[in-house]
């Protein structure tokens, strides 16, 4: 645990890119502990702001906090995870700001998926499996959207699953007939539904094979486009997040190490640990073996 | 009637890193592992020091009883005598001693409790383990017998069978008893032993050649320990009601004494309506605080097999804590009040 | 559809095996009750040819037919709905009595059941929903509540409120100084009501605890589930989370138990109407064992094992319509 806030390293090229975009999620100085016996600090003390349409990669490896970050933006925290100090501020379309810690019954609620949705880790399991897949989309409508009838819910759920790539026949099928890649369009529709203006997506295709995963992925940036939403992405896959992201954070026991615009961390990572990320993962184009016999650059090495 | 289905025996933290239990390079949410044993059994709470003294304390009491309480077959004194010094628990209609008749009850009832949980988790193992094991044809036959004798109704089957013989002793009674009662825990058994079949180290078990009696038994078995155990104990509290039961209608064992037929006796000799509540209370009571103890004991090894049992509620509990020690943001907004926190339910 | 199937080929050989087994059992055991019960009858003034021969029947006593030829002639009886005849209530046919006793047990057993499970499952998700507050602490004492013997709580129940407080009637459907039998009156019914409050709530107590231990613990696994967290992100109200998420997911093992459950409160029940000398089969069973009426309590555990399964059945076609796994696979 550290005294001190260790400012993220980054480069000019960094702050020309953000000076010319407009914020829609600000976290400050956001720390986030699990209450167990030692307490664990998970999130130290970890400042973001999020633009307005920009796709933000998350990276780092497993337990270095970063779904726990992004469970506390959305005030998702489950026991025993609690938000020890931090501010997470949206910056709404219409010009107003919300306080998002201080939000409390109906207008969080209200506050959830309308402004801010999430697609979780694994749909395997995110899906309830004794209700329809019409109902799971329909329940979103009938809470935000209380004035839409029944005529016009199932016009718009086929119209979210046609828009994913999946069949609107499937809107009466149920979780277990459909495959896992069909199963995270579903929860991708879902999280459209209401059209926020952020979606936070949690290793939403890690579970996949990579043919699959290439799909929702040119799925997700096609939806980006057309509908202009913010994007946190968060995964543990750093080359993936170099192809598809504007700026990536790199965290590393709750920390973010560095955060800069994907073209310098790919042409010039500073962090070590960002280094080293970088060379654990082998090259299609380098020589044969050299990523195993070097083994991860090891002069580069550090603690 | 705890629910110890289909939970899986625990493994280490799925693969999914959730929010619920962070990873990190020091890993003190859980203690130190424990070497392989004591890994297994449960760790002290209230409840379960509360369930062995219970347990302790009725088995002491029908070992070291009967040595020094009275003749509970001596009708030497007075009848239907309350409470009183010489005589704690007063005496019946025929003047037995309502403490040795206790005493001794205790021993006939644990006998017959312990001897046909242990028969009922014997056909269990039979009937679960080699069938959910093995599959094929055998699994289907055994599970069809299982699912009989799980669908016909256990206590009128067992008046038909003691009513037919005339002379039931102890033993007997405690036989039919774990053989109407092996199914439920024959089916948990099974459906986890079938789940175990597919692991990971059963399979390099098998491929290794080992034969199957020697997986089943280094493997298998000692991963369904915590179930097992669970299921005994459950077993128990069951045969015990169950020969209470039997008793009271009659059809307990002939000659002995036992919780049961205690009850039998005192309604026949007219407690209720005379008001000896003296007689009656006490050994459905002890039936009673038996059970409890052993559901105690069974509480906590729940909360081995399945992890969320008592992991959820810790968690909810310290965030709670924490909150009235002021640590949580969230906690310490403009209402502050416990109210407000508790409405919304994610947040914790 | 073959799920139902399945389920229905599976109760008719259960069934088969119940009446094999009442078949069989007097058969198996030593000891010769043909005599036992003979004996009686004689001292009773004895009974015509007819009634000696089903006896022998029933009991393995039949020295003419071979072991197969009473067995068939055993299955054409039952198939016929000739059941005997009672030989306590002489000479009652054994479907009769029966048949009279069936409504009571039905009525105040099958209610109090349902009342029992439903408010077990009830508090039982409540119960998990409030997870890690003061409502934990009273899980343990529900495990008392269980684990009572039905019939002492039977047993003090009338103790306090029948003969000390006297609130309550002591034994009996109705009061049978009043009436000289059932009638379509309210005051009948009332009467009924009256005597089976008691009973009933000997039911409710002794079985309420398991249901909502069980309801319990699945509601705390349910509620860490990946799809509860979904439904919470997704901004819908707690009471929709809390049943259409939580509740309608954890009960499914509940409802899967309850048939094994119904073994338990069949058992119950039965010993529950003798302490009330409730006129319920149970009691009819007792009865009958207690005069070695052999063939009217082999007909009451038939009858039972019958209610059971066709309980067994209504239970899984609604569990087929809550949970649409069970639809598509086997």
């Amino acid at each position: 645990m550290t005294a001190t806030t260790t400012e993220p390293l980054s480069s000019s090229a960094h702050d020309e890119h953000v000076a010319r975009l407009a914020p829609v999620l600000t976290a400050r100085h956001v720390s986030i502990e699990y209450e167990v016996d030692p307490p664990v600090r998970a999130v130290d003390d970890v400042s973001l702001t999020l633009h307005r349409g920009e796709i933000l990669g998350l990276a780092g490896e497993s337990g270095c906090g970063k779904t726990t970050l992004a469970y506390g933006l959305n005030r998702l925290l489950k026991p025993p995870a609690i938000l020890r100090s931090g501010e997470v501020t949206f910056h709404d379309a219409d010009g107003t700001d919300v306080d998002v810690v201080s939000l409390t019954g109906d207008a969080l609620r209200a506050f959830r998926w309308d402004k801010v949705s999430m697609v979780f880790q694994g749909a395997m399991n995110s899906l309830n499996p004794v209700i329809s897949v019409r109902k799971q989309l329909g329940d979103v409508l009938t809470t935000h959207r209380p004035q839409m009838d029944r005529k016009e819910r199932a016009e718009r759920s086929a119209e979210l699953l046609r828009l994913v790539g999946v069949d609107p026949a499937r809107l009466d099928s149920f979780a277990h007939e459909l495959s896992g890649g069909m199963r995270q369009r579903v929860m991708i529709a879902m999280a459209m539904a209401l059209n926020p203006q952020v979606m936070i997506m949690d290793e939403p295709t890690t579970a996949l094979d990579v043919v699959v995963q290439r799909g929702i992925l040119r799925e997700i940036m096609r939806l980006r486009e057309r509908f202009d939403f913010a994007v946190v992405f968060i995964t543990h896959d750093l080359p993936l997040l170099l192809e598809i992201s504007d700026r990536i954070a790199v965290m590393r026991a709750g920390q973010i190490v560095e955060l800069d615009t994907s073209e310098s961390i790919y042409a010039r990572a500073q962090h070590p640990y960002t280094r080293q990320l970088l060379n654990s993962f082998p090259s299609l184009t380098g020589d044969r073996g050299s990523f195993v016999r070097t083994g991860a650059a090891a002069e580069e090495e550090t603690s | 009637m705890t629910d110890t289905d289909t939970t899986e025996t625990p493994t280490p933290s799925s693969a999914a890193p959730s929010a619920a239990t962070p990873s990190t390079p020091s890993t003190p949410s859980t203690p130190a592992p424990r070497s392989g044993v004591r890994q297994m059994l449960p760790s002290m709470s209230g409840k379960l020091l509360a369930g062995l003294v219970l347990i302790g304390a009725i088995v002491l009491f029908a070992v070291v009883g009967p040595f020094v309480t009275q003749d509970p077959r001596s009708s030497a004194n007075d009848a239907m005598l309350p409470p009183q010094a010489g005589h704690w628990l007063g005496t019946t209609s025929l003047g037995y001693d309502v403490l040795a008749q206790l005493a001794e009850g205790a021993r006939g009832s644990l006998v017959v409790g312990v001897t046909a949980g242990l028969v009922a988790i014997l056909l269990a193992l039979l009937f679960g383990v080699v069938a959910g094991y093995l599959r094929g044809w055998t699994d289907e036959f055994l599970s069809l017998v299982t699912g009989i004798m799980l669908v016909i109704p256990g206590l009128p089957l067992m008046i038909v069978v003691a009513s037919y013989l005339q002379v039931r002793s102890l033993w007997v009674v405690a036989l039919i008893l774990g053989v109407t009662a092996f199914a439920g825990p024959a089916v948990v058994l099974r459906s986890q032993a079938r789940s175990l079949r597919v692991r990971d180290y059963v399979s390099a078990a098998r491929v290794a050649g080992e034969k199957t009696p020697r997986i089943i038994g280094v493997e298998v078995l000692p991963n369904l320990l915590p179930l097992l155990a669970s299921q005994f104990l459950f077993a128990i509290v069951l045969a015990i009601l169950g020969e209470a039961g039997l008793s009271y209608l009659g059809l307990g064992p002939n000659g002995s004494i036992t919780w049961g037929t205690m009850l039998n006796e005192a309604q026949g000799g007219g407690a209720l309506t005379r008001g000896a509540w003296w007689w009656f209370v006490p050994p459905g009571l002890m039936i009673a605080l038996f059970g409890t103890g052993l559901s105690l004991v069974n509480f906590a090894i729940d909360e081995i097999v399945n992890p969320k049992l008592r992991l959820a509620p810790a968690a909810a509990k310290s965030v709670r804590e924490a909150r009235k020690a002021g640590k949580d943001k969230l906690g310490r907004r403009a209402t502050g009040s416990h109210d407000v926190a508790e409405k919304e339910r994610v947040d914790a | 559809m073959k799920f139902y199937a399945r389920r229905i080929a599976f109760y008719a050989v259960t069934l088969w095996a119940a009446i094999s087994l009442n078949f069989f059992i007097p058969r198996m055991l030593p000891g010769d009750p043909f005599s036992i019960l003979m004996a009686k009858l004689q001292r009773a003034g004895g009974i015509p040819a007819g009634t000696e021969n089903s006896i022998r029947l029933l009991l393995g006593a039949a020295e003419d037919q071979t072991l197969w030829e009473q067995y068939v002639t055993y299955w054409k009886n039952v198939l016929t709905g000739n059941l005997g005849v009672s030989v306590t209530n002489f000479p009652a046919p054994v479907t009769e009595l029966i048949g009279d006793a069936i409504p009571w047990t039905l009525g105040l057993v099958g209610t109090a059941t349902i009342i029992s499970f439903v408010l077990g499952i009830g508090l039982g998700a409540f119960a998990g929903w409030k997870r890690g507050t003061w409502v934990d602490s009273l899980v343990p004492s529900t495990t008392m509540l269980q684990s009572l013997p039905y019939f002492w709580v039977a047993l003090v129940l009338i103790f306090v409120f029948a003969v000390s407080l006297q609130w309550f009637p002591i034994i009996g459907a109705y009061d049978v100084f009043h009436f000289n039998g059932p009638e379509w009156s309210w005051a009948f019914v009332g009467s009924v009501l009256y005597h089976a409050f008691l009973p009933a709530l000997t039911i409710v107590i002794s079985s309420v605890g398991g249901w909502l231990l069980g309801m319990r613990n699945m509601m705390v696994s349910t509620l860490s589930e990946d799809y509860v967290t979904t439904a919470e992100a997704k901004g819908l109200r707690p009471r929709r989370v809390f049943t259409t998420y939580a509740m309608r997911n954890a009960a499914l093992p509940s409802l899967a138990g309850f048939g094994v459950s119904l073994g338990f409160v069949v058992a119950g029940s039965l010993v529950m109407e003798q302490v009330f000398t409730y006129p319920g089969v149970g009691k009819l069973m007792i009865t009958a064992v207690r005069n070695n009426d052999y063939a009217l309590m082999q007909g009451v555990f038939l009858v039972i094992t019958l209610a059971v399964l066709a309980a067994l059945f209504l239970m899984d076609l609604i569990y087929g319509f809550l949970d649409p796994r069970t639809r598509h696979h086997d």
